[in-house]
């Protein structure tokens, strides 16, 4: 049974790699490539930002800092390689990065693991905002406000490869973030993973089992600041400049949303949070300069509404996949949906008004602020009624559900 | 001759300007099963957390199989052979039955914090947490989140974390506590058999199951022992039955004559 299911295992993760191959096939424009390049750099990120999030039970507020360090250096190295005095090929550059992430996971983190819980998320703030504030202070070292700016094709073509065209960027992205993937899984199946686990849950009894809680959290700590580091090297690679804003409390904030968003209770759950912000923070800033804000009303519906993230919703709906059951739930997602997208039609509405200024001009003359209060209403009455109607249905189906969960 | 497995040398603790422990002496023979009893408050769990390490003492000494562990951190004395359950229910609640016993298994048998090594690979551990598993009769929770369990289920779990490293002295902190009596019954039962061949040192109320385990007694009265013996003779002695007495809230500490 268990060699059955390690080669079901094998599969998914051949399936894994072939759609790193198949995606640039299929979104081959300059504007997605670029945005699936920032999706695999993030993906490495909230990963290793959920070793410490949902695996250990630390909440971070610092975790780019690592990210950030992991930059710089790296940064650094592309330019020691362009001046000849380093012999490193660039496609091996996230090593750097990883590496300069692990050294000061093992400094940081000595200092910062040695309370767990809001003691942990505080000390982490600081140390962000220490590094943020020296980021700016050591100018030699970080560039000051304009950041180091770096050649990626500094180490030639090896062959063929140079890293000019974005599309050669982009696999060597894929590489790092399917082995980074691989190996943070994979850590997860081991006895200091399985311990961290344990730990998250019960400190005090992982004690009591011989194991040193603080040591755990340290040994987590470094790992996630490794790959935390490989992230960083890839986005310097990618981008050609780092500055002072990667490493600071806004891109801590940044992954700590997307976990929560993805969802911190299964592996696979930030990495949608990953895609989806991506998404969001690249398409939808085409289309909005409010962007931000249906951002936050994301999280905060998501946070009110289904607390263990997106992945959460996925997996509480395949027992009812598999009990056949998930036809008695359509008639009322349809119904939730439809109202849904009435009241957000509204909301879209009357935020874009108020955001364009275009309370009294243009086209408005007040009819369609009557409109979008019409339909936030209206759409708003109905929608309570769905989800009403969805709750229902759950009710009905859990006798059915218990046997299998 | 007999061998002391664990010592306590005029062991006292205080919390702030209280003596809760006041020059506790007690030994506990290698192989011997031993109760702690005495009325609430006497400080029985209190010594408990001194010998594990959970709090420090504040004066005094103790050693586990000749060995030094005064004021030692839990999981160094864990590592020289003392495991230990708790009177509140102490297991890790989000991960599976088994996953509980593997976590209890692993540093015993020398893991430690190796992420190099995949746990399914591991059959030394898989095989020990079975082996566990089936002892407290959880097979068919075995995939279970230990948080879901029923009350005696979670109790017989904590045991089973206490007892699965193979520690080869037991500390159970009221491992019957809140049961009903065909669970105490199957408690009792089960303690017989994973104490068997080890050292125990067991807090407890129900005299019933005291004096069914208990090779010997000891009796805690406001932080000291007041007597140890066999069942019969802490039965017979004079100075239990005063303090028995003494503290009529107590039902459950009734000797039975």
């Amino acid at each position: 049974m268990n060699d059955m299911f390690n080669k079901g295992r094998l599969v998914l993760w051949s399936f894994v790699a072939l759609i790193f191959v198949v995606l640039p096939f299929i979104f081959s424009g300059g504007f997605s490539l670029s945005m699936l390049s920032q999706m695999g750099i993030m993906i490495i990120f909230v990963l290793s930002y959920n070793m410490l999030l949902g695996q250990t039970g630390l909440l971070s507020f610092g975790h780019a800092v690592y990210f950030g360090l992991g930059a710089f250096m790296t940064a650094h190295a592309i330019n020691f390689v362009e001046a000849g005095t380093l012999g490193l090929p660039i496609s091996l550059m996230p090593l750097i990065g990883g590496l300069t992430g692990l050294c000061f996971g093992l400094l940081l983190g000595f200092v910062t693991t040695r309370r767990p819980g809001t003691p942990f998320a505080m000390i982490s703030l600081g140390i962000a905002e220490m590094v943020a504030a020296s980021a700016l202070m050591f100018t030699t070292f970080f560039g000051g406000e304009g950041g180091i700016v770096t050649n990626r094709t500094a180490g030639g073509a090896v062959w063929g490869v140079s890293y000019g065209p974005q599309i050669q960027v982009y696999y060597l992205i894929a590489v790092w973030c399917f082995l980074s993937m691989v190996l943070m899984f994979a850590i997860t199946r081991t006895p200091l993973g399985r311990i961290a686990n344990a730990v998250r849950d019960n400190p005090e009894r992982a004690q009591f089992v011989g194991y040193n809680p603080t040591r755990v959290r340290w040994l987590m700590m470094s790992l996630a600041g490794f790959f935390a580091g490989i992230g960083g090297a890839l986005a310097t690679i990618n981008y050609e400049i780092i500055t002072a804003e990667a490493l600071g409390l806004m891109a801590s904030g940044n992954v700590v949303l997307m976990a929560f968003i993805g969802g911190i209770g299964q592996f696979w759950g930030p990495m949608i949070g990953a895609v989806l912000v991506t998404l969001l923070q690249s398409a939808l800033s085409n289309f909005t300069q409010a962007w931000l804000l249906y951002f936050g009303l994301l999280f905060l519906l998501i946070i009110l509404y289904s607390p263990g993230g997106i992945s959460n919703l996925i997996s509480i709906h395949v027992p009812v996949w598999r009990a056949g059951l998930i036809k008695k739930l359509l008639p009322s997602y349809g119904y939730a949906l439809l109202t849904g997208f009435v009241t957000l039609l509204g909301v879209v509405g009357g935020i874009e008004m108020l955001y364009r200024g275009t309370l009294f001009g243009g086209i408005n003359d007040g009819t369609t602020w009557v409109v979008a209060a019409l339909l936030i209403c209206v759409g708003g009455f109905f929608l309570k009624r769905a989800i009403g109607s969805v709750r229902r249905v759950w009710e009905d189906m859990s006798p059915d559900l218990a046997r299998w969960v | 001759m007999n061998q002391q497995a664990l010592v306590l040398q005029d062991v006292r603790k205080r919390f702030g300007q209280t003596d809760i422990i006041n020059g506790v002496n007690l030994e506990i023979v290698a192989g011997e099963r031993h109760a702690l009893i005495g009325p609430n408050g006497a400080g029985k769990s209190t010594t408990f957390n001194l010998i594990s390490g959970r709090f420090p003492v504040s004066a005094g000494s103790i050693s586990l199989n000749g060995s030094d562990i005064t004021n030692k951190e839990p999981q160094v004395i864990n590592r020289l052979g003392l495991s230990r359950s708790f009177q509140i229910t102490n297991i890790f609640p989000k991960l599976s039955v088994f996953e509980n016993l593997r976590c209890s298994v692993l540093w015993a048998l020398g893991y430690r914090y190796s992420f190099f090594r995949r746990m399914s690979a591991l059959n030394d551990v898989r095989e020990s947490a079975e082996k566990t598993l089936t002892m407290i009769g959880l097979e068919n929770r075995r995939e279970k989140m230990a948080g879901e369990l029923t009350y005696a289920e979670q109790r017989a779990l904590e045991i089973g974390i206490t007892i699965a490293s193979g520690a080869n002295v037991i500390l159970l902190d009221e491992p019957t506590a809140g049961m009903s009596r065909s669970e105490t019954d199957a408690a009792v039962a089960l303690i017989h058999r994973v104490t068997e061949g080890k050292t125990l040192l067991m807090v407890e109320h129900d005299m019933g199951v005291v004096f069914n385990i208990a090779d010997r007694i000891s009796v805690l009265v406001y932080g000291q022992v007041i007597a140890t013996g066999t069942p019969n003779e802490i039965r017979m002695n004079k100075k239990v039955q005063e303090a028995y007495l003494g503290s009529e809230s107590d039902e459950d500490g009734e000797v039975p004559a």
